[in-house]
Protein backbone atom coordinates (compact mmCIF):
# COMPACT_ATOMS: atom_id res chain seq x y z
CA UNK A 1 0.00 0.00 0.00
CA UNK A 2 2.63 2.47 1.08
CA UNK A 3 4.89 1.37 -1.72
CA UNK A 4 2.22 1.95 -4.27
CA UNK A 5 1.48 5.47 -3.16
CA UNK A 6 5.14 6.48 -3.28
CA UNK A 7 5.33 5.19 -6.80
CA UNK A 8 2.33 7.29 -7.61
CA UNK A 9 4.06 10.35 -6.30
CA UNK A 10 7.11 9.73 -8.45
CA UNK A 11 4.93 9.87 -11.50
CA UNK A 12 3.39 13.15 -10.50
CA UNK A 13 4.60 16.27 -12.27
CA UNK A 14 4.83 19.65 -10.69
CA UNK A 15 1.79 21.61 -11.65
CA UNK A 16 3.01 24.54 -13.69
CA UNK A 17 -0.41 26.09 -13.97
CA UNK A 18 0.21 28.57 -11.18
CA UNK A 19 3.41 29.79 -12.80
CA UNK A 20 1.39 32.21 -14.91
CA UNK A 21 -0.24 33.60 -11.78
CA UNK A 22 3.07 34.19 -10.10
CA UNK A 23 4.46 35.84 -13.21
CA UNK A 24 1.36 38.02 -13.46
CA UNK A 25 1.79 39.09 -9.89
CA UNK A 26 5.36 40.19 -10.55
CA UNK A 27 4.30 41.82 -13.80
CA UNK A 28 1.64 43.89 -12.10
CA UNK A 29 4.10 44.90 -9.41
CA UNK A 30 6.52 46.23 -12.00
CA UNK A 31 3.74 47.86 -13.98
CA UNK A 32 2.72 49.81 -10.92
CA UNK A 33 6.19 50.85 -9.82
CA UNK A 34 7.39 51.78 -13.30
CA UNK A 35 7.85 55.42 -14.08
CA UNK A 36 9.07 55.70 -17.61
CA UNK A 37 11.37 58.55 -16.78
CA UNK A 38 11.30 61.63 -18.96
CA UNK A 39 15.01 62.10 -18.68
CA UNK A 40 15.42 64.56 -21.45
CA UNK A 41 16.41 68.14 -21.34
CA UNK A 42 18.25 71.05 -22.81
CA UNK A 43 21.96 70.36 -22.50
CA UNK A 44 23.99 73.38 -21.53
CA UNK A 45 27.66 73.87 -20.83
CA UNK A 46 28.24 76.46 -18.15
CA UNK A 47 31.38 78.57 -18.24
CA UNK A 48 33.92 77.52 -15.61
CA UNK A 49 34.12 79.73 -12.57
CA UNK A 50 37.00 82.10 -12.06
CA UNK A 51 37.40 84.49 -9.19
CA UNK A 52 39.01 87.17 -11.28
CA UNK A 53 36.76 89.14 -13.54
CA UNK A 54 37.31 88.10 -17.16
CA UNK A 55 39.50 90.45 -19.19
CA UNK A 56 37.38 92.89 -21.15
CA UNK A 57 36.89 91.43 -24.58
CA UNK A 58 37.30 93.66 -27.54
CA UNK A 59 34.20 92.74 -29.43
CA UNK A 60 32.81 94.49 -32.38
CA UNK A 61 29.31 95.35 -31.30
CA UNK A 62 27.90 94.26 -34.65
CA UNK A 63 28.84 90.69 -33.76
CA UNK A 64 27.03 90.60 -30.44
CA UNK A 65 23.40 89.58 -30.27
CA UNK A 66 22.29 90.59 -26.84
CA UNK A 67 19.09 89.20 -25.43
CA UNK A 68 17.81 90.69 -22.21
CA UNK A 69 14.92 89.13 -20.33
CA UNK A 70 13.42 91.29 -17.62
CA UNK A 71 11.54 90.33 -14.50
CA UNK A 72 8.17 90.60 -16.24
CA UNK A 73 9.40 88.12 -18.84
CA UNK A 74 9.73 90.59 -21.70
CA UNK A 75 12.51 90.40 -24.21
CA UNK A 76 14.79 93.18 -25.28
CA UNK A 77 16.90 92.12 -28.24
CA UNK A 78 19.62 94.55 -29.28
CA UNK A 79 17.71 97.38 -27.68
CA UNK A 80 14.40 96.55 -29.30
CA UNK A 81 11.49 94.69 -27.70
CA UNK A 82 10.72 91.43 -29.46
CA UNK A 83 8.06 88.75 -29.01
CA UNK A 84 9.54 85.37 -28.24
CA UNK A 85 8.11 83.69 -31.31
CA UNK A 86 10.18 85.93 -33.58
CA UNK A 87 13.41 85.27 -31.72
CA UNK A 88 14.50 82.18 -33.61
CA UNK A 89 14.00 83.65 -37.09
CA UNK A 90 15.79 86.87 -36.19
CA UNK A 91 18.65 84.99 -34.58
CA UNK A 92 19.14 82.94 -37.72
CA UNK A 93 19.20 86.06 -39.86
CA UNK A 94 21.64 87.69 -37.48
CA UNK A 95 24.07 84.78 -37.54
CA UNK A 96 24.07 84.16 -41.26
CA UNK A 97 23.57 87.78 -42.33
CA UNK A 98 22.37 86.81 -45.82
CA UNK A 99 22.07 90.41 -47.02
CA UNK A 100 25.48 91.40 -45.68
CA UNK A 101 24.06 94.16 -43.53
CA UNK A 102 26.36 96.49 -41.66
CA UNK A 103 24.79 95.90 -38.26
CA UNK A 104 24.78 92.10 -38.25
CA UNK A 105 27.51 89.53 -37.73
CA UNK A 106 30.51 89.64 -40.04
CA UNK A 107 30.45 85.86 -40.33
CA UNK A 108 28.86 82.98 -38.42
CA UNK A 109 32.19 82.27 -36.70
CA UNK A 110 32.28 85.78 -35.29
CA UNK A 111 28.72 85.82 -34.03
CA UNK A 112 28.14 85.73 -30.29
CA UNK A 113 24.86 85.46 -28.44
CA UNK A 114 24.62 86.96 -25.02
CA UNK A 115 21.77 86.35 -22.59
CA UNK A 116 21.12 88.34 -19.51
CA UNK A 117 18.22 87.89 -17.15
CA UNK A 118 16.90 89.33 -13.93
CA UNK A 119 16.57 87.33 -10.77
CA UNK A 120 12.83 87.74 -11.15
CA UNK A 121 12.68 86.24 -14.65
CA UNK A 122 10.63 83.08 -14.65
CA UNK A 123 12.52 79.89 -15.34
CA UNK A 124 9.99 78.96 -17.98
CA UNK A 125 10.71 82.06 -20.05
CA UNK A 126 14.44 81.69 -19.59
CA UNK A 127 14.39 78.12 -20.82
CA UNK A 128 12.16 79.08 -23.71
CA UNK A 129 14.61 81.78 -24.79
CA UNK A 130 17.52 79.39 -24.47
CA UNK A 131 15.60 76.80 -26.39
CA UNK A 132 14.79 79.20 -29.24
CA UNK A 133 18.43 80.22 -29.55
CA UNK A 134 19.51 76.60 -29.60
CA UNK A 135 16.80 75.84 -32.14
CA UNK A 136 18.15 78.60 -34.37
CA UNK A 137 21.57 76.94 -34.34
CA UNK A 138 20.13 73.47 -34.85
CA UNK A 139 18.19 74.67 -37.87
CA UNK A 140 21.24 76.37 -39.32
CA UNK A 141 23.25 73.20 -38.82
CA UNK A 142 20.54 71.17 -40.48
CA UNK A 143 20.46 73.51 -43.45
CA UNK A 144 24.24 73.52 -43.77
CA UNK A 145 24.51 69.75 -43.57
CA UNK A 146 21.71 69.31 -46.11
CA UNK A 147 23.60 71.56 -48.47
CA UNK A 148 26.96 69.94 -47.90
CA UNK A 149 26.19 66.28 -47.33
CA UNK A 150 22.54 65.93 -48.29
CA UNK A 151 21.73 64.54 -44.86
CA UNK A 152 20.25 65.82 -41.65
CA UNK A 153 22.71 66.99 -39.02
CA UNK A 154 21.67 64.15 -36.73
CA UNK A 155 22.69 61.52 -39.26
CA UNK A 156 26.19 62.83 -39.80
CA UNK A 157 29.25 61.18 -38.37
CA UNK A 158 31.55 62.91 -35.92
CA UNK A 159 33.94 64.35 -38.49
CA UNK A 160 31.20 65.81 -40.61
CA UNK A 161 29.53 67.28 -37.56
CA UNK A 162 32.72 68.97 -36.59
CA UNK A 163 33.01 70.52 -40.02
CA UNK A 164 29.54 71.99 -39.67
CA UNK A 165 29.89 73.20 -36.10
CA UNK A 166 33.24 74.80 -36.76
CA UNK A 167 31.72 76.76 -39.62
CA UNK A 168 28.80 77.85 -37.42
CA UNK A 169 30.00 77.59 -33.82
CA UNK A 170 27.45 77.86 -31.06
CA UNK A 171 28.53 80.58 -28.65
CA UNK A 172 25.98 81.56 -26.04
CA UNK A 173 27.34 83.54 -23.15
CA UNK A 174 25.39 84.25 -20.04
CA UNK A 175 25.91 87.30 -17.91
CA UNK A 176 25.35 87.36 -14.16
CA UNK A 177 21.72 87.98 -13.37
CA UNK A 178 20.77 91.41 -12.17
CA UNK A 179 19.15 91.48 -8.77
CA UNK A 180 15.75 92.62 -9.75
CA UNK A 181 12.31 91.29 -8.95
CA UNK A 182 13.52 88.74 -6.40
CA UNK A 183 10.94 86.26 -5.23
CA UNK A 184 8.92 87.27 -2.22
CA UNK B 1 -18.35 20.68 -50.68
CA UNK B 2 -17.76 17.82 -48.37
CA UNK B 3 -14.40 19.33 -47.56
CA UNK B 4 -16.17 21.52 -45.06
CA UNK B 5 -18.30 18.80 -43.66
CA UNK B 6 -15.26 17.13 -42.25
CA UNK B 7 -15.34 19.48 -39.30
CA UNK B 8 -18.46 17.97 -37.96
CA UNK B 9 -17.83 15.42 -35.32
CA UNK B 10 -14.37 16.64 -34.43
CA UNK B 11 -14.10 17.44 -30.74
CA UNK B 12 -13.14 20.95 -29.75
CA UNK B 13 -9.52 20.99 -28.65
CA UNK B 14 -8.79 23.08 -25.58
CA UNK B 15 -6.46 26.01 -26.18
CA UNK B 16 -3.16 25.20 -24.64
CA UNK B 17 -2.17 27.67 -21.96
CA UNK B 18 1.26 26.21 -21.55
CA UNK B 19 2.92 29.15 -23.31
CA UNK B 20 1.08 31.72 -21.23
CA UNK B 21 3.80 31.88 -18.56
CA UNK B 22 6.38 32.47 -21.28
CA UNK B 23 4.46 35.39 -22.68
CA UNK B 24 3.92 36.87 -19.26
CA UNK B 25 7.58 36.42 -18.38
CA UNK B 26 8.53 38.20 -21.54
CA UNK B 27 6.39 41.18 -20.53
CA UNK B 28 7.76 40.93 -17.03
CA UNK B 29 11.36 41.12 -18.18
CA UNK B 30 10.53 44.05 -20.42
CA UNK B 31 9.15 46.01 -17.51
CA UNK B 32 11.97 44.96 -15.22
CA UNK B 33 14.47 46.34 -17.68
CA UNK B 34 12.74 49.65 -18.36
CA UNK B 35 11.80 50.26 -14.75
CA UNK B 36 13.75 52.78 -12.84
CA UNK B 37 12.82 52.52 -9.21
CA UNK B 38 11.92 55.86 -7.77
CA UNK B 39 14.66 56.07 -5.21
CA UNK B 40 13.94 59.53 -3.95
CA UNK B 41 10.71 60.90 -2.68
CA UNK B 42 9.97 64.27 -4.23
CA UNK B 43 9.44 66.84 -1.52
CA UNK B 44 9.00 69.72 -3.91
CA UNK B 45 6.38 69.92 -6.62
CA UNK B 46 7.91 69.96 -10.06
CA UNK B 47 6.25 70.57 -13.36
CA UNK B 48 9.03 70.94 -15.90
CA UNK B 49 8.57 73.36 -18.80
CA UNK B 50 8.54 72.14 -22.38
CA UNK B 51 11.26 72.61 -24.94
CA UNK B 52 12.10 71.31 -28.39
CA UNK B 53 15.89 71.00 -28.45
CA UNK B 54 16.25 68.06 -26.12
CA UNK B 55 19.14 65.76 -25.43
CA UNK B 56 18.55 62.39 -23.90
CA UNK B 57 20.44 61.47 -20.76
CA UNK B 58 22.10 58.24 -21.73
CA UNK B 59 23.97 56.85 -18.74
CA UNK B 60 21.91 57.05 -15.58
CA UNK B 61 24.91 56.43 -13.35
CA UNK B 62 26.62 59.56 -14.66
CA UNK B 63 23.73 61.81 -13.76
CA UNK B 64 22.95 63.54 -10.52
CA UNK B 65 19.65 65.23 -9.97
CA UNK B 66 18.97 68.59 -8.39
CA UNK B 67 15.34 69.48 -7.80
CA UNK B 68 14.07 73.01 -7.41
CA UNK B 69 10.46 73.83 -6.67
CA UNK B 70 7.99 74.80 -4.02
CA UNK B 71 7.56 72.35 -1.13
CA UNK B 72 4.58 70.07 -1.52
CA UNK B 73 1.50 70.40 0.71
CA UNK B 74 2.92 67.95 3.20
CA UNK B 75 6.04 70.03 3.83
CA UNK B 76 4.50 73.47 3.45
CA UNK B 77 4.15 74.00 7.18
CA UNK B 78 7.74 73.15 7.93
CA UNK B 79 9.49 74.71 4.97
CA UNK B 80 7.17 77.43 3.74
CA UNK B 81 6.07 78.11 0.19
CA UNK B 82 9.21 79.68 -1.20
CA UNK B 83 11.06 77.65 -3.82
CA UNK B 84 13.56 75.27 -2.26
CA UNK B 85 16.34 73.00 -3.44
CA UNK B 86 16.14 69.28 -2.90
CA UNK B 87 19.28 67.16 -3.09
CA UNK B 88 18.86 63.44 -2.76
CA UNK B 89 15.89 63.08 -0.45
CA UNK B 90 16.24 66.17 1.69
CA UNK B 91 15.90 69.90 1.47
CA UNK B 92 19.17 71.72 1.03
CA UNK B 93 20.76 75.06 0.34
CA UNK B 94 23.32 76.02 -2.27
CA UNK B 95 26.07 75.43 0.31
CA UNK B 96 25.28 71.71 0.29
CA UNK B 97 25.82 71.36 -3.44
CA UNK B 98 29.62 70.79 -3.48
CA UNK B 99 29.38 67.95 -0.96
CA UNK B 100 26.45 66.43 -2.85
CA UNK B 101 28.41 66.51 -6.12
CA UNK B 102 31.47 65.04 -4.43
CA UNK B 103 29.41 62.21 -2.93
CA UNK B 104 28.09 61.34 -6.34
CA UNK B 105 31.50 61.68 -7.96
CA UNK B 106 33.12 58.99 -5.82
CA UNK B 107 30.60 56.44 -7.07
CA UNK B 108 31.72 57.00 -10.66
CA UNK B 109 34.90 55.46 -12.10
CA UNK B 110 37.62 58.04 -12.52
CA UNK B 111 37.78 57.82 -16.30
CA UNK B 112 34.12 58.75 -16.65
CA UNK B 113 34.11 61.64 -14.22
CA UNK B 114 34.45 64.40 -16.83
CA UNK B 115 31.19 63.30 -18.42
CA UNK B 116 29.08 63.65 -15.29
CA UNK B 117 25.97 65.66 -15.98
CA UNK B 118 23.83 67.49 -13.47
CA UNK B 119 20.19 67.28 -14.32
CA UNK B 120 18.26 70.28 -13.04
CA UNK B 121 14.62 69.46 -12.55
CA UNK B 122 13.08 72.84 -12.05
CA UNK B 123 9.46 73.84 -11.77
CA UNK B 124 8.33 76.25 -14.48
CA UNK B 125 6.99 78.78 -11.95
CA UNK B 126 10.30 79.23 -10.19
CA UNK B 127 12.17 82.46 -10.84
CA UNK B 128 15.75 82.60 -12.06
CA UNK B 129 17.12 83.89 -8.77
CA UNK B 130 17.40 80.51 -7.10
CA UNK B 131 18.31 78.79 -10.38
CA UNK B 132 21.10 81.33 -10.89
CA UNK B 133 22.41 80.63 -7.40
CA UNK B 134 22.49 76.92 -8.13
CA UNK B 135 24.24 77.57 -11.44
CA UNK B 136 26.88 79.63 -9.68
CA UNK B 137 27.37 76.90 -7.07
CA UNK B 138 27.75 74.30 -9.81
CA UNK B 139 30.29 76.40 -11.65
CA UNK B 140 32.27 76.96 -8.47
CA UNK B 141 32.28 73.22 -7.88
CA UNK B 142 33.57 72.63 -11.40
CA UNK B 143 30.40 70.94 -12.61
CA UNK B 144 29.77 72.65 -15.94
CA UNK B 145 27.67 70.09 -17.79
CA UNK B 146 24.07 70.81 -17.00
CA UNK B 147 20.85 69.47 -18.39
CA UNK B 148 17.67 71.48 -17.89
CA UNK B 149 15.02 68.81 -17.67
CA UNK B 150 12.09 69.51 -19.96
CA UNK B 151 9.16 67.91 -21.70
CA UNK B 152 9.18 67.33 -25.43
CA UNK B 153 7.32 69.68 -27.71
CA UNK B 154 7.49 70.49 -31.39
CA UNK B 155 9.80 73.17 -32.68
CA UNK B 156 7.99 76.42 -33.39
CA UNK B 157 7.65 77.40 -37.01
Amino acid sequence: MAKKSSKDRMNNEINAGSMADIAFLLLIFFLVTTTIAEDKGVLVKLPPWSDEPPPPLKLNSRNVYSVLVNSSNQLLVRGEPMPINKLKENTKIFIMNPNKLENMSESPTEALISIKNDRGTSYKTYLEVYNELKAAYNELWDEASQKKFGKNFEDLNKDQREQITSAIPLVISEAEATAFGEEK
Amino acid sequence: MHKFNKKVGKSKPAISTASLPDIVFMLLFFFMVVTKMRDTELKVSINTPSASELTKLEKKTLVNFIYIGRPTKKYEKEFGTKPRIQLGDKFATTDDIPLFLEKHKVTVPEAQRPSIISSLKVDSDVTMGIVGDVKTALRKAGQVKVNYSAKKRERTK
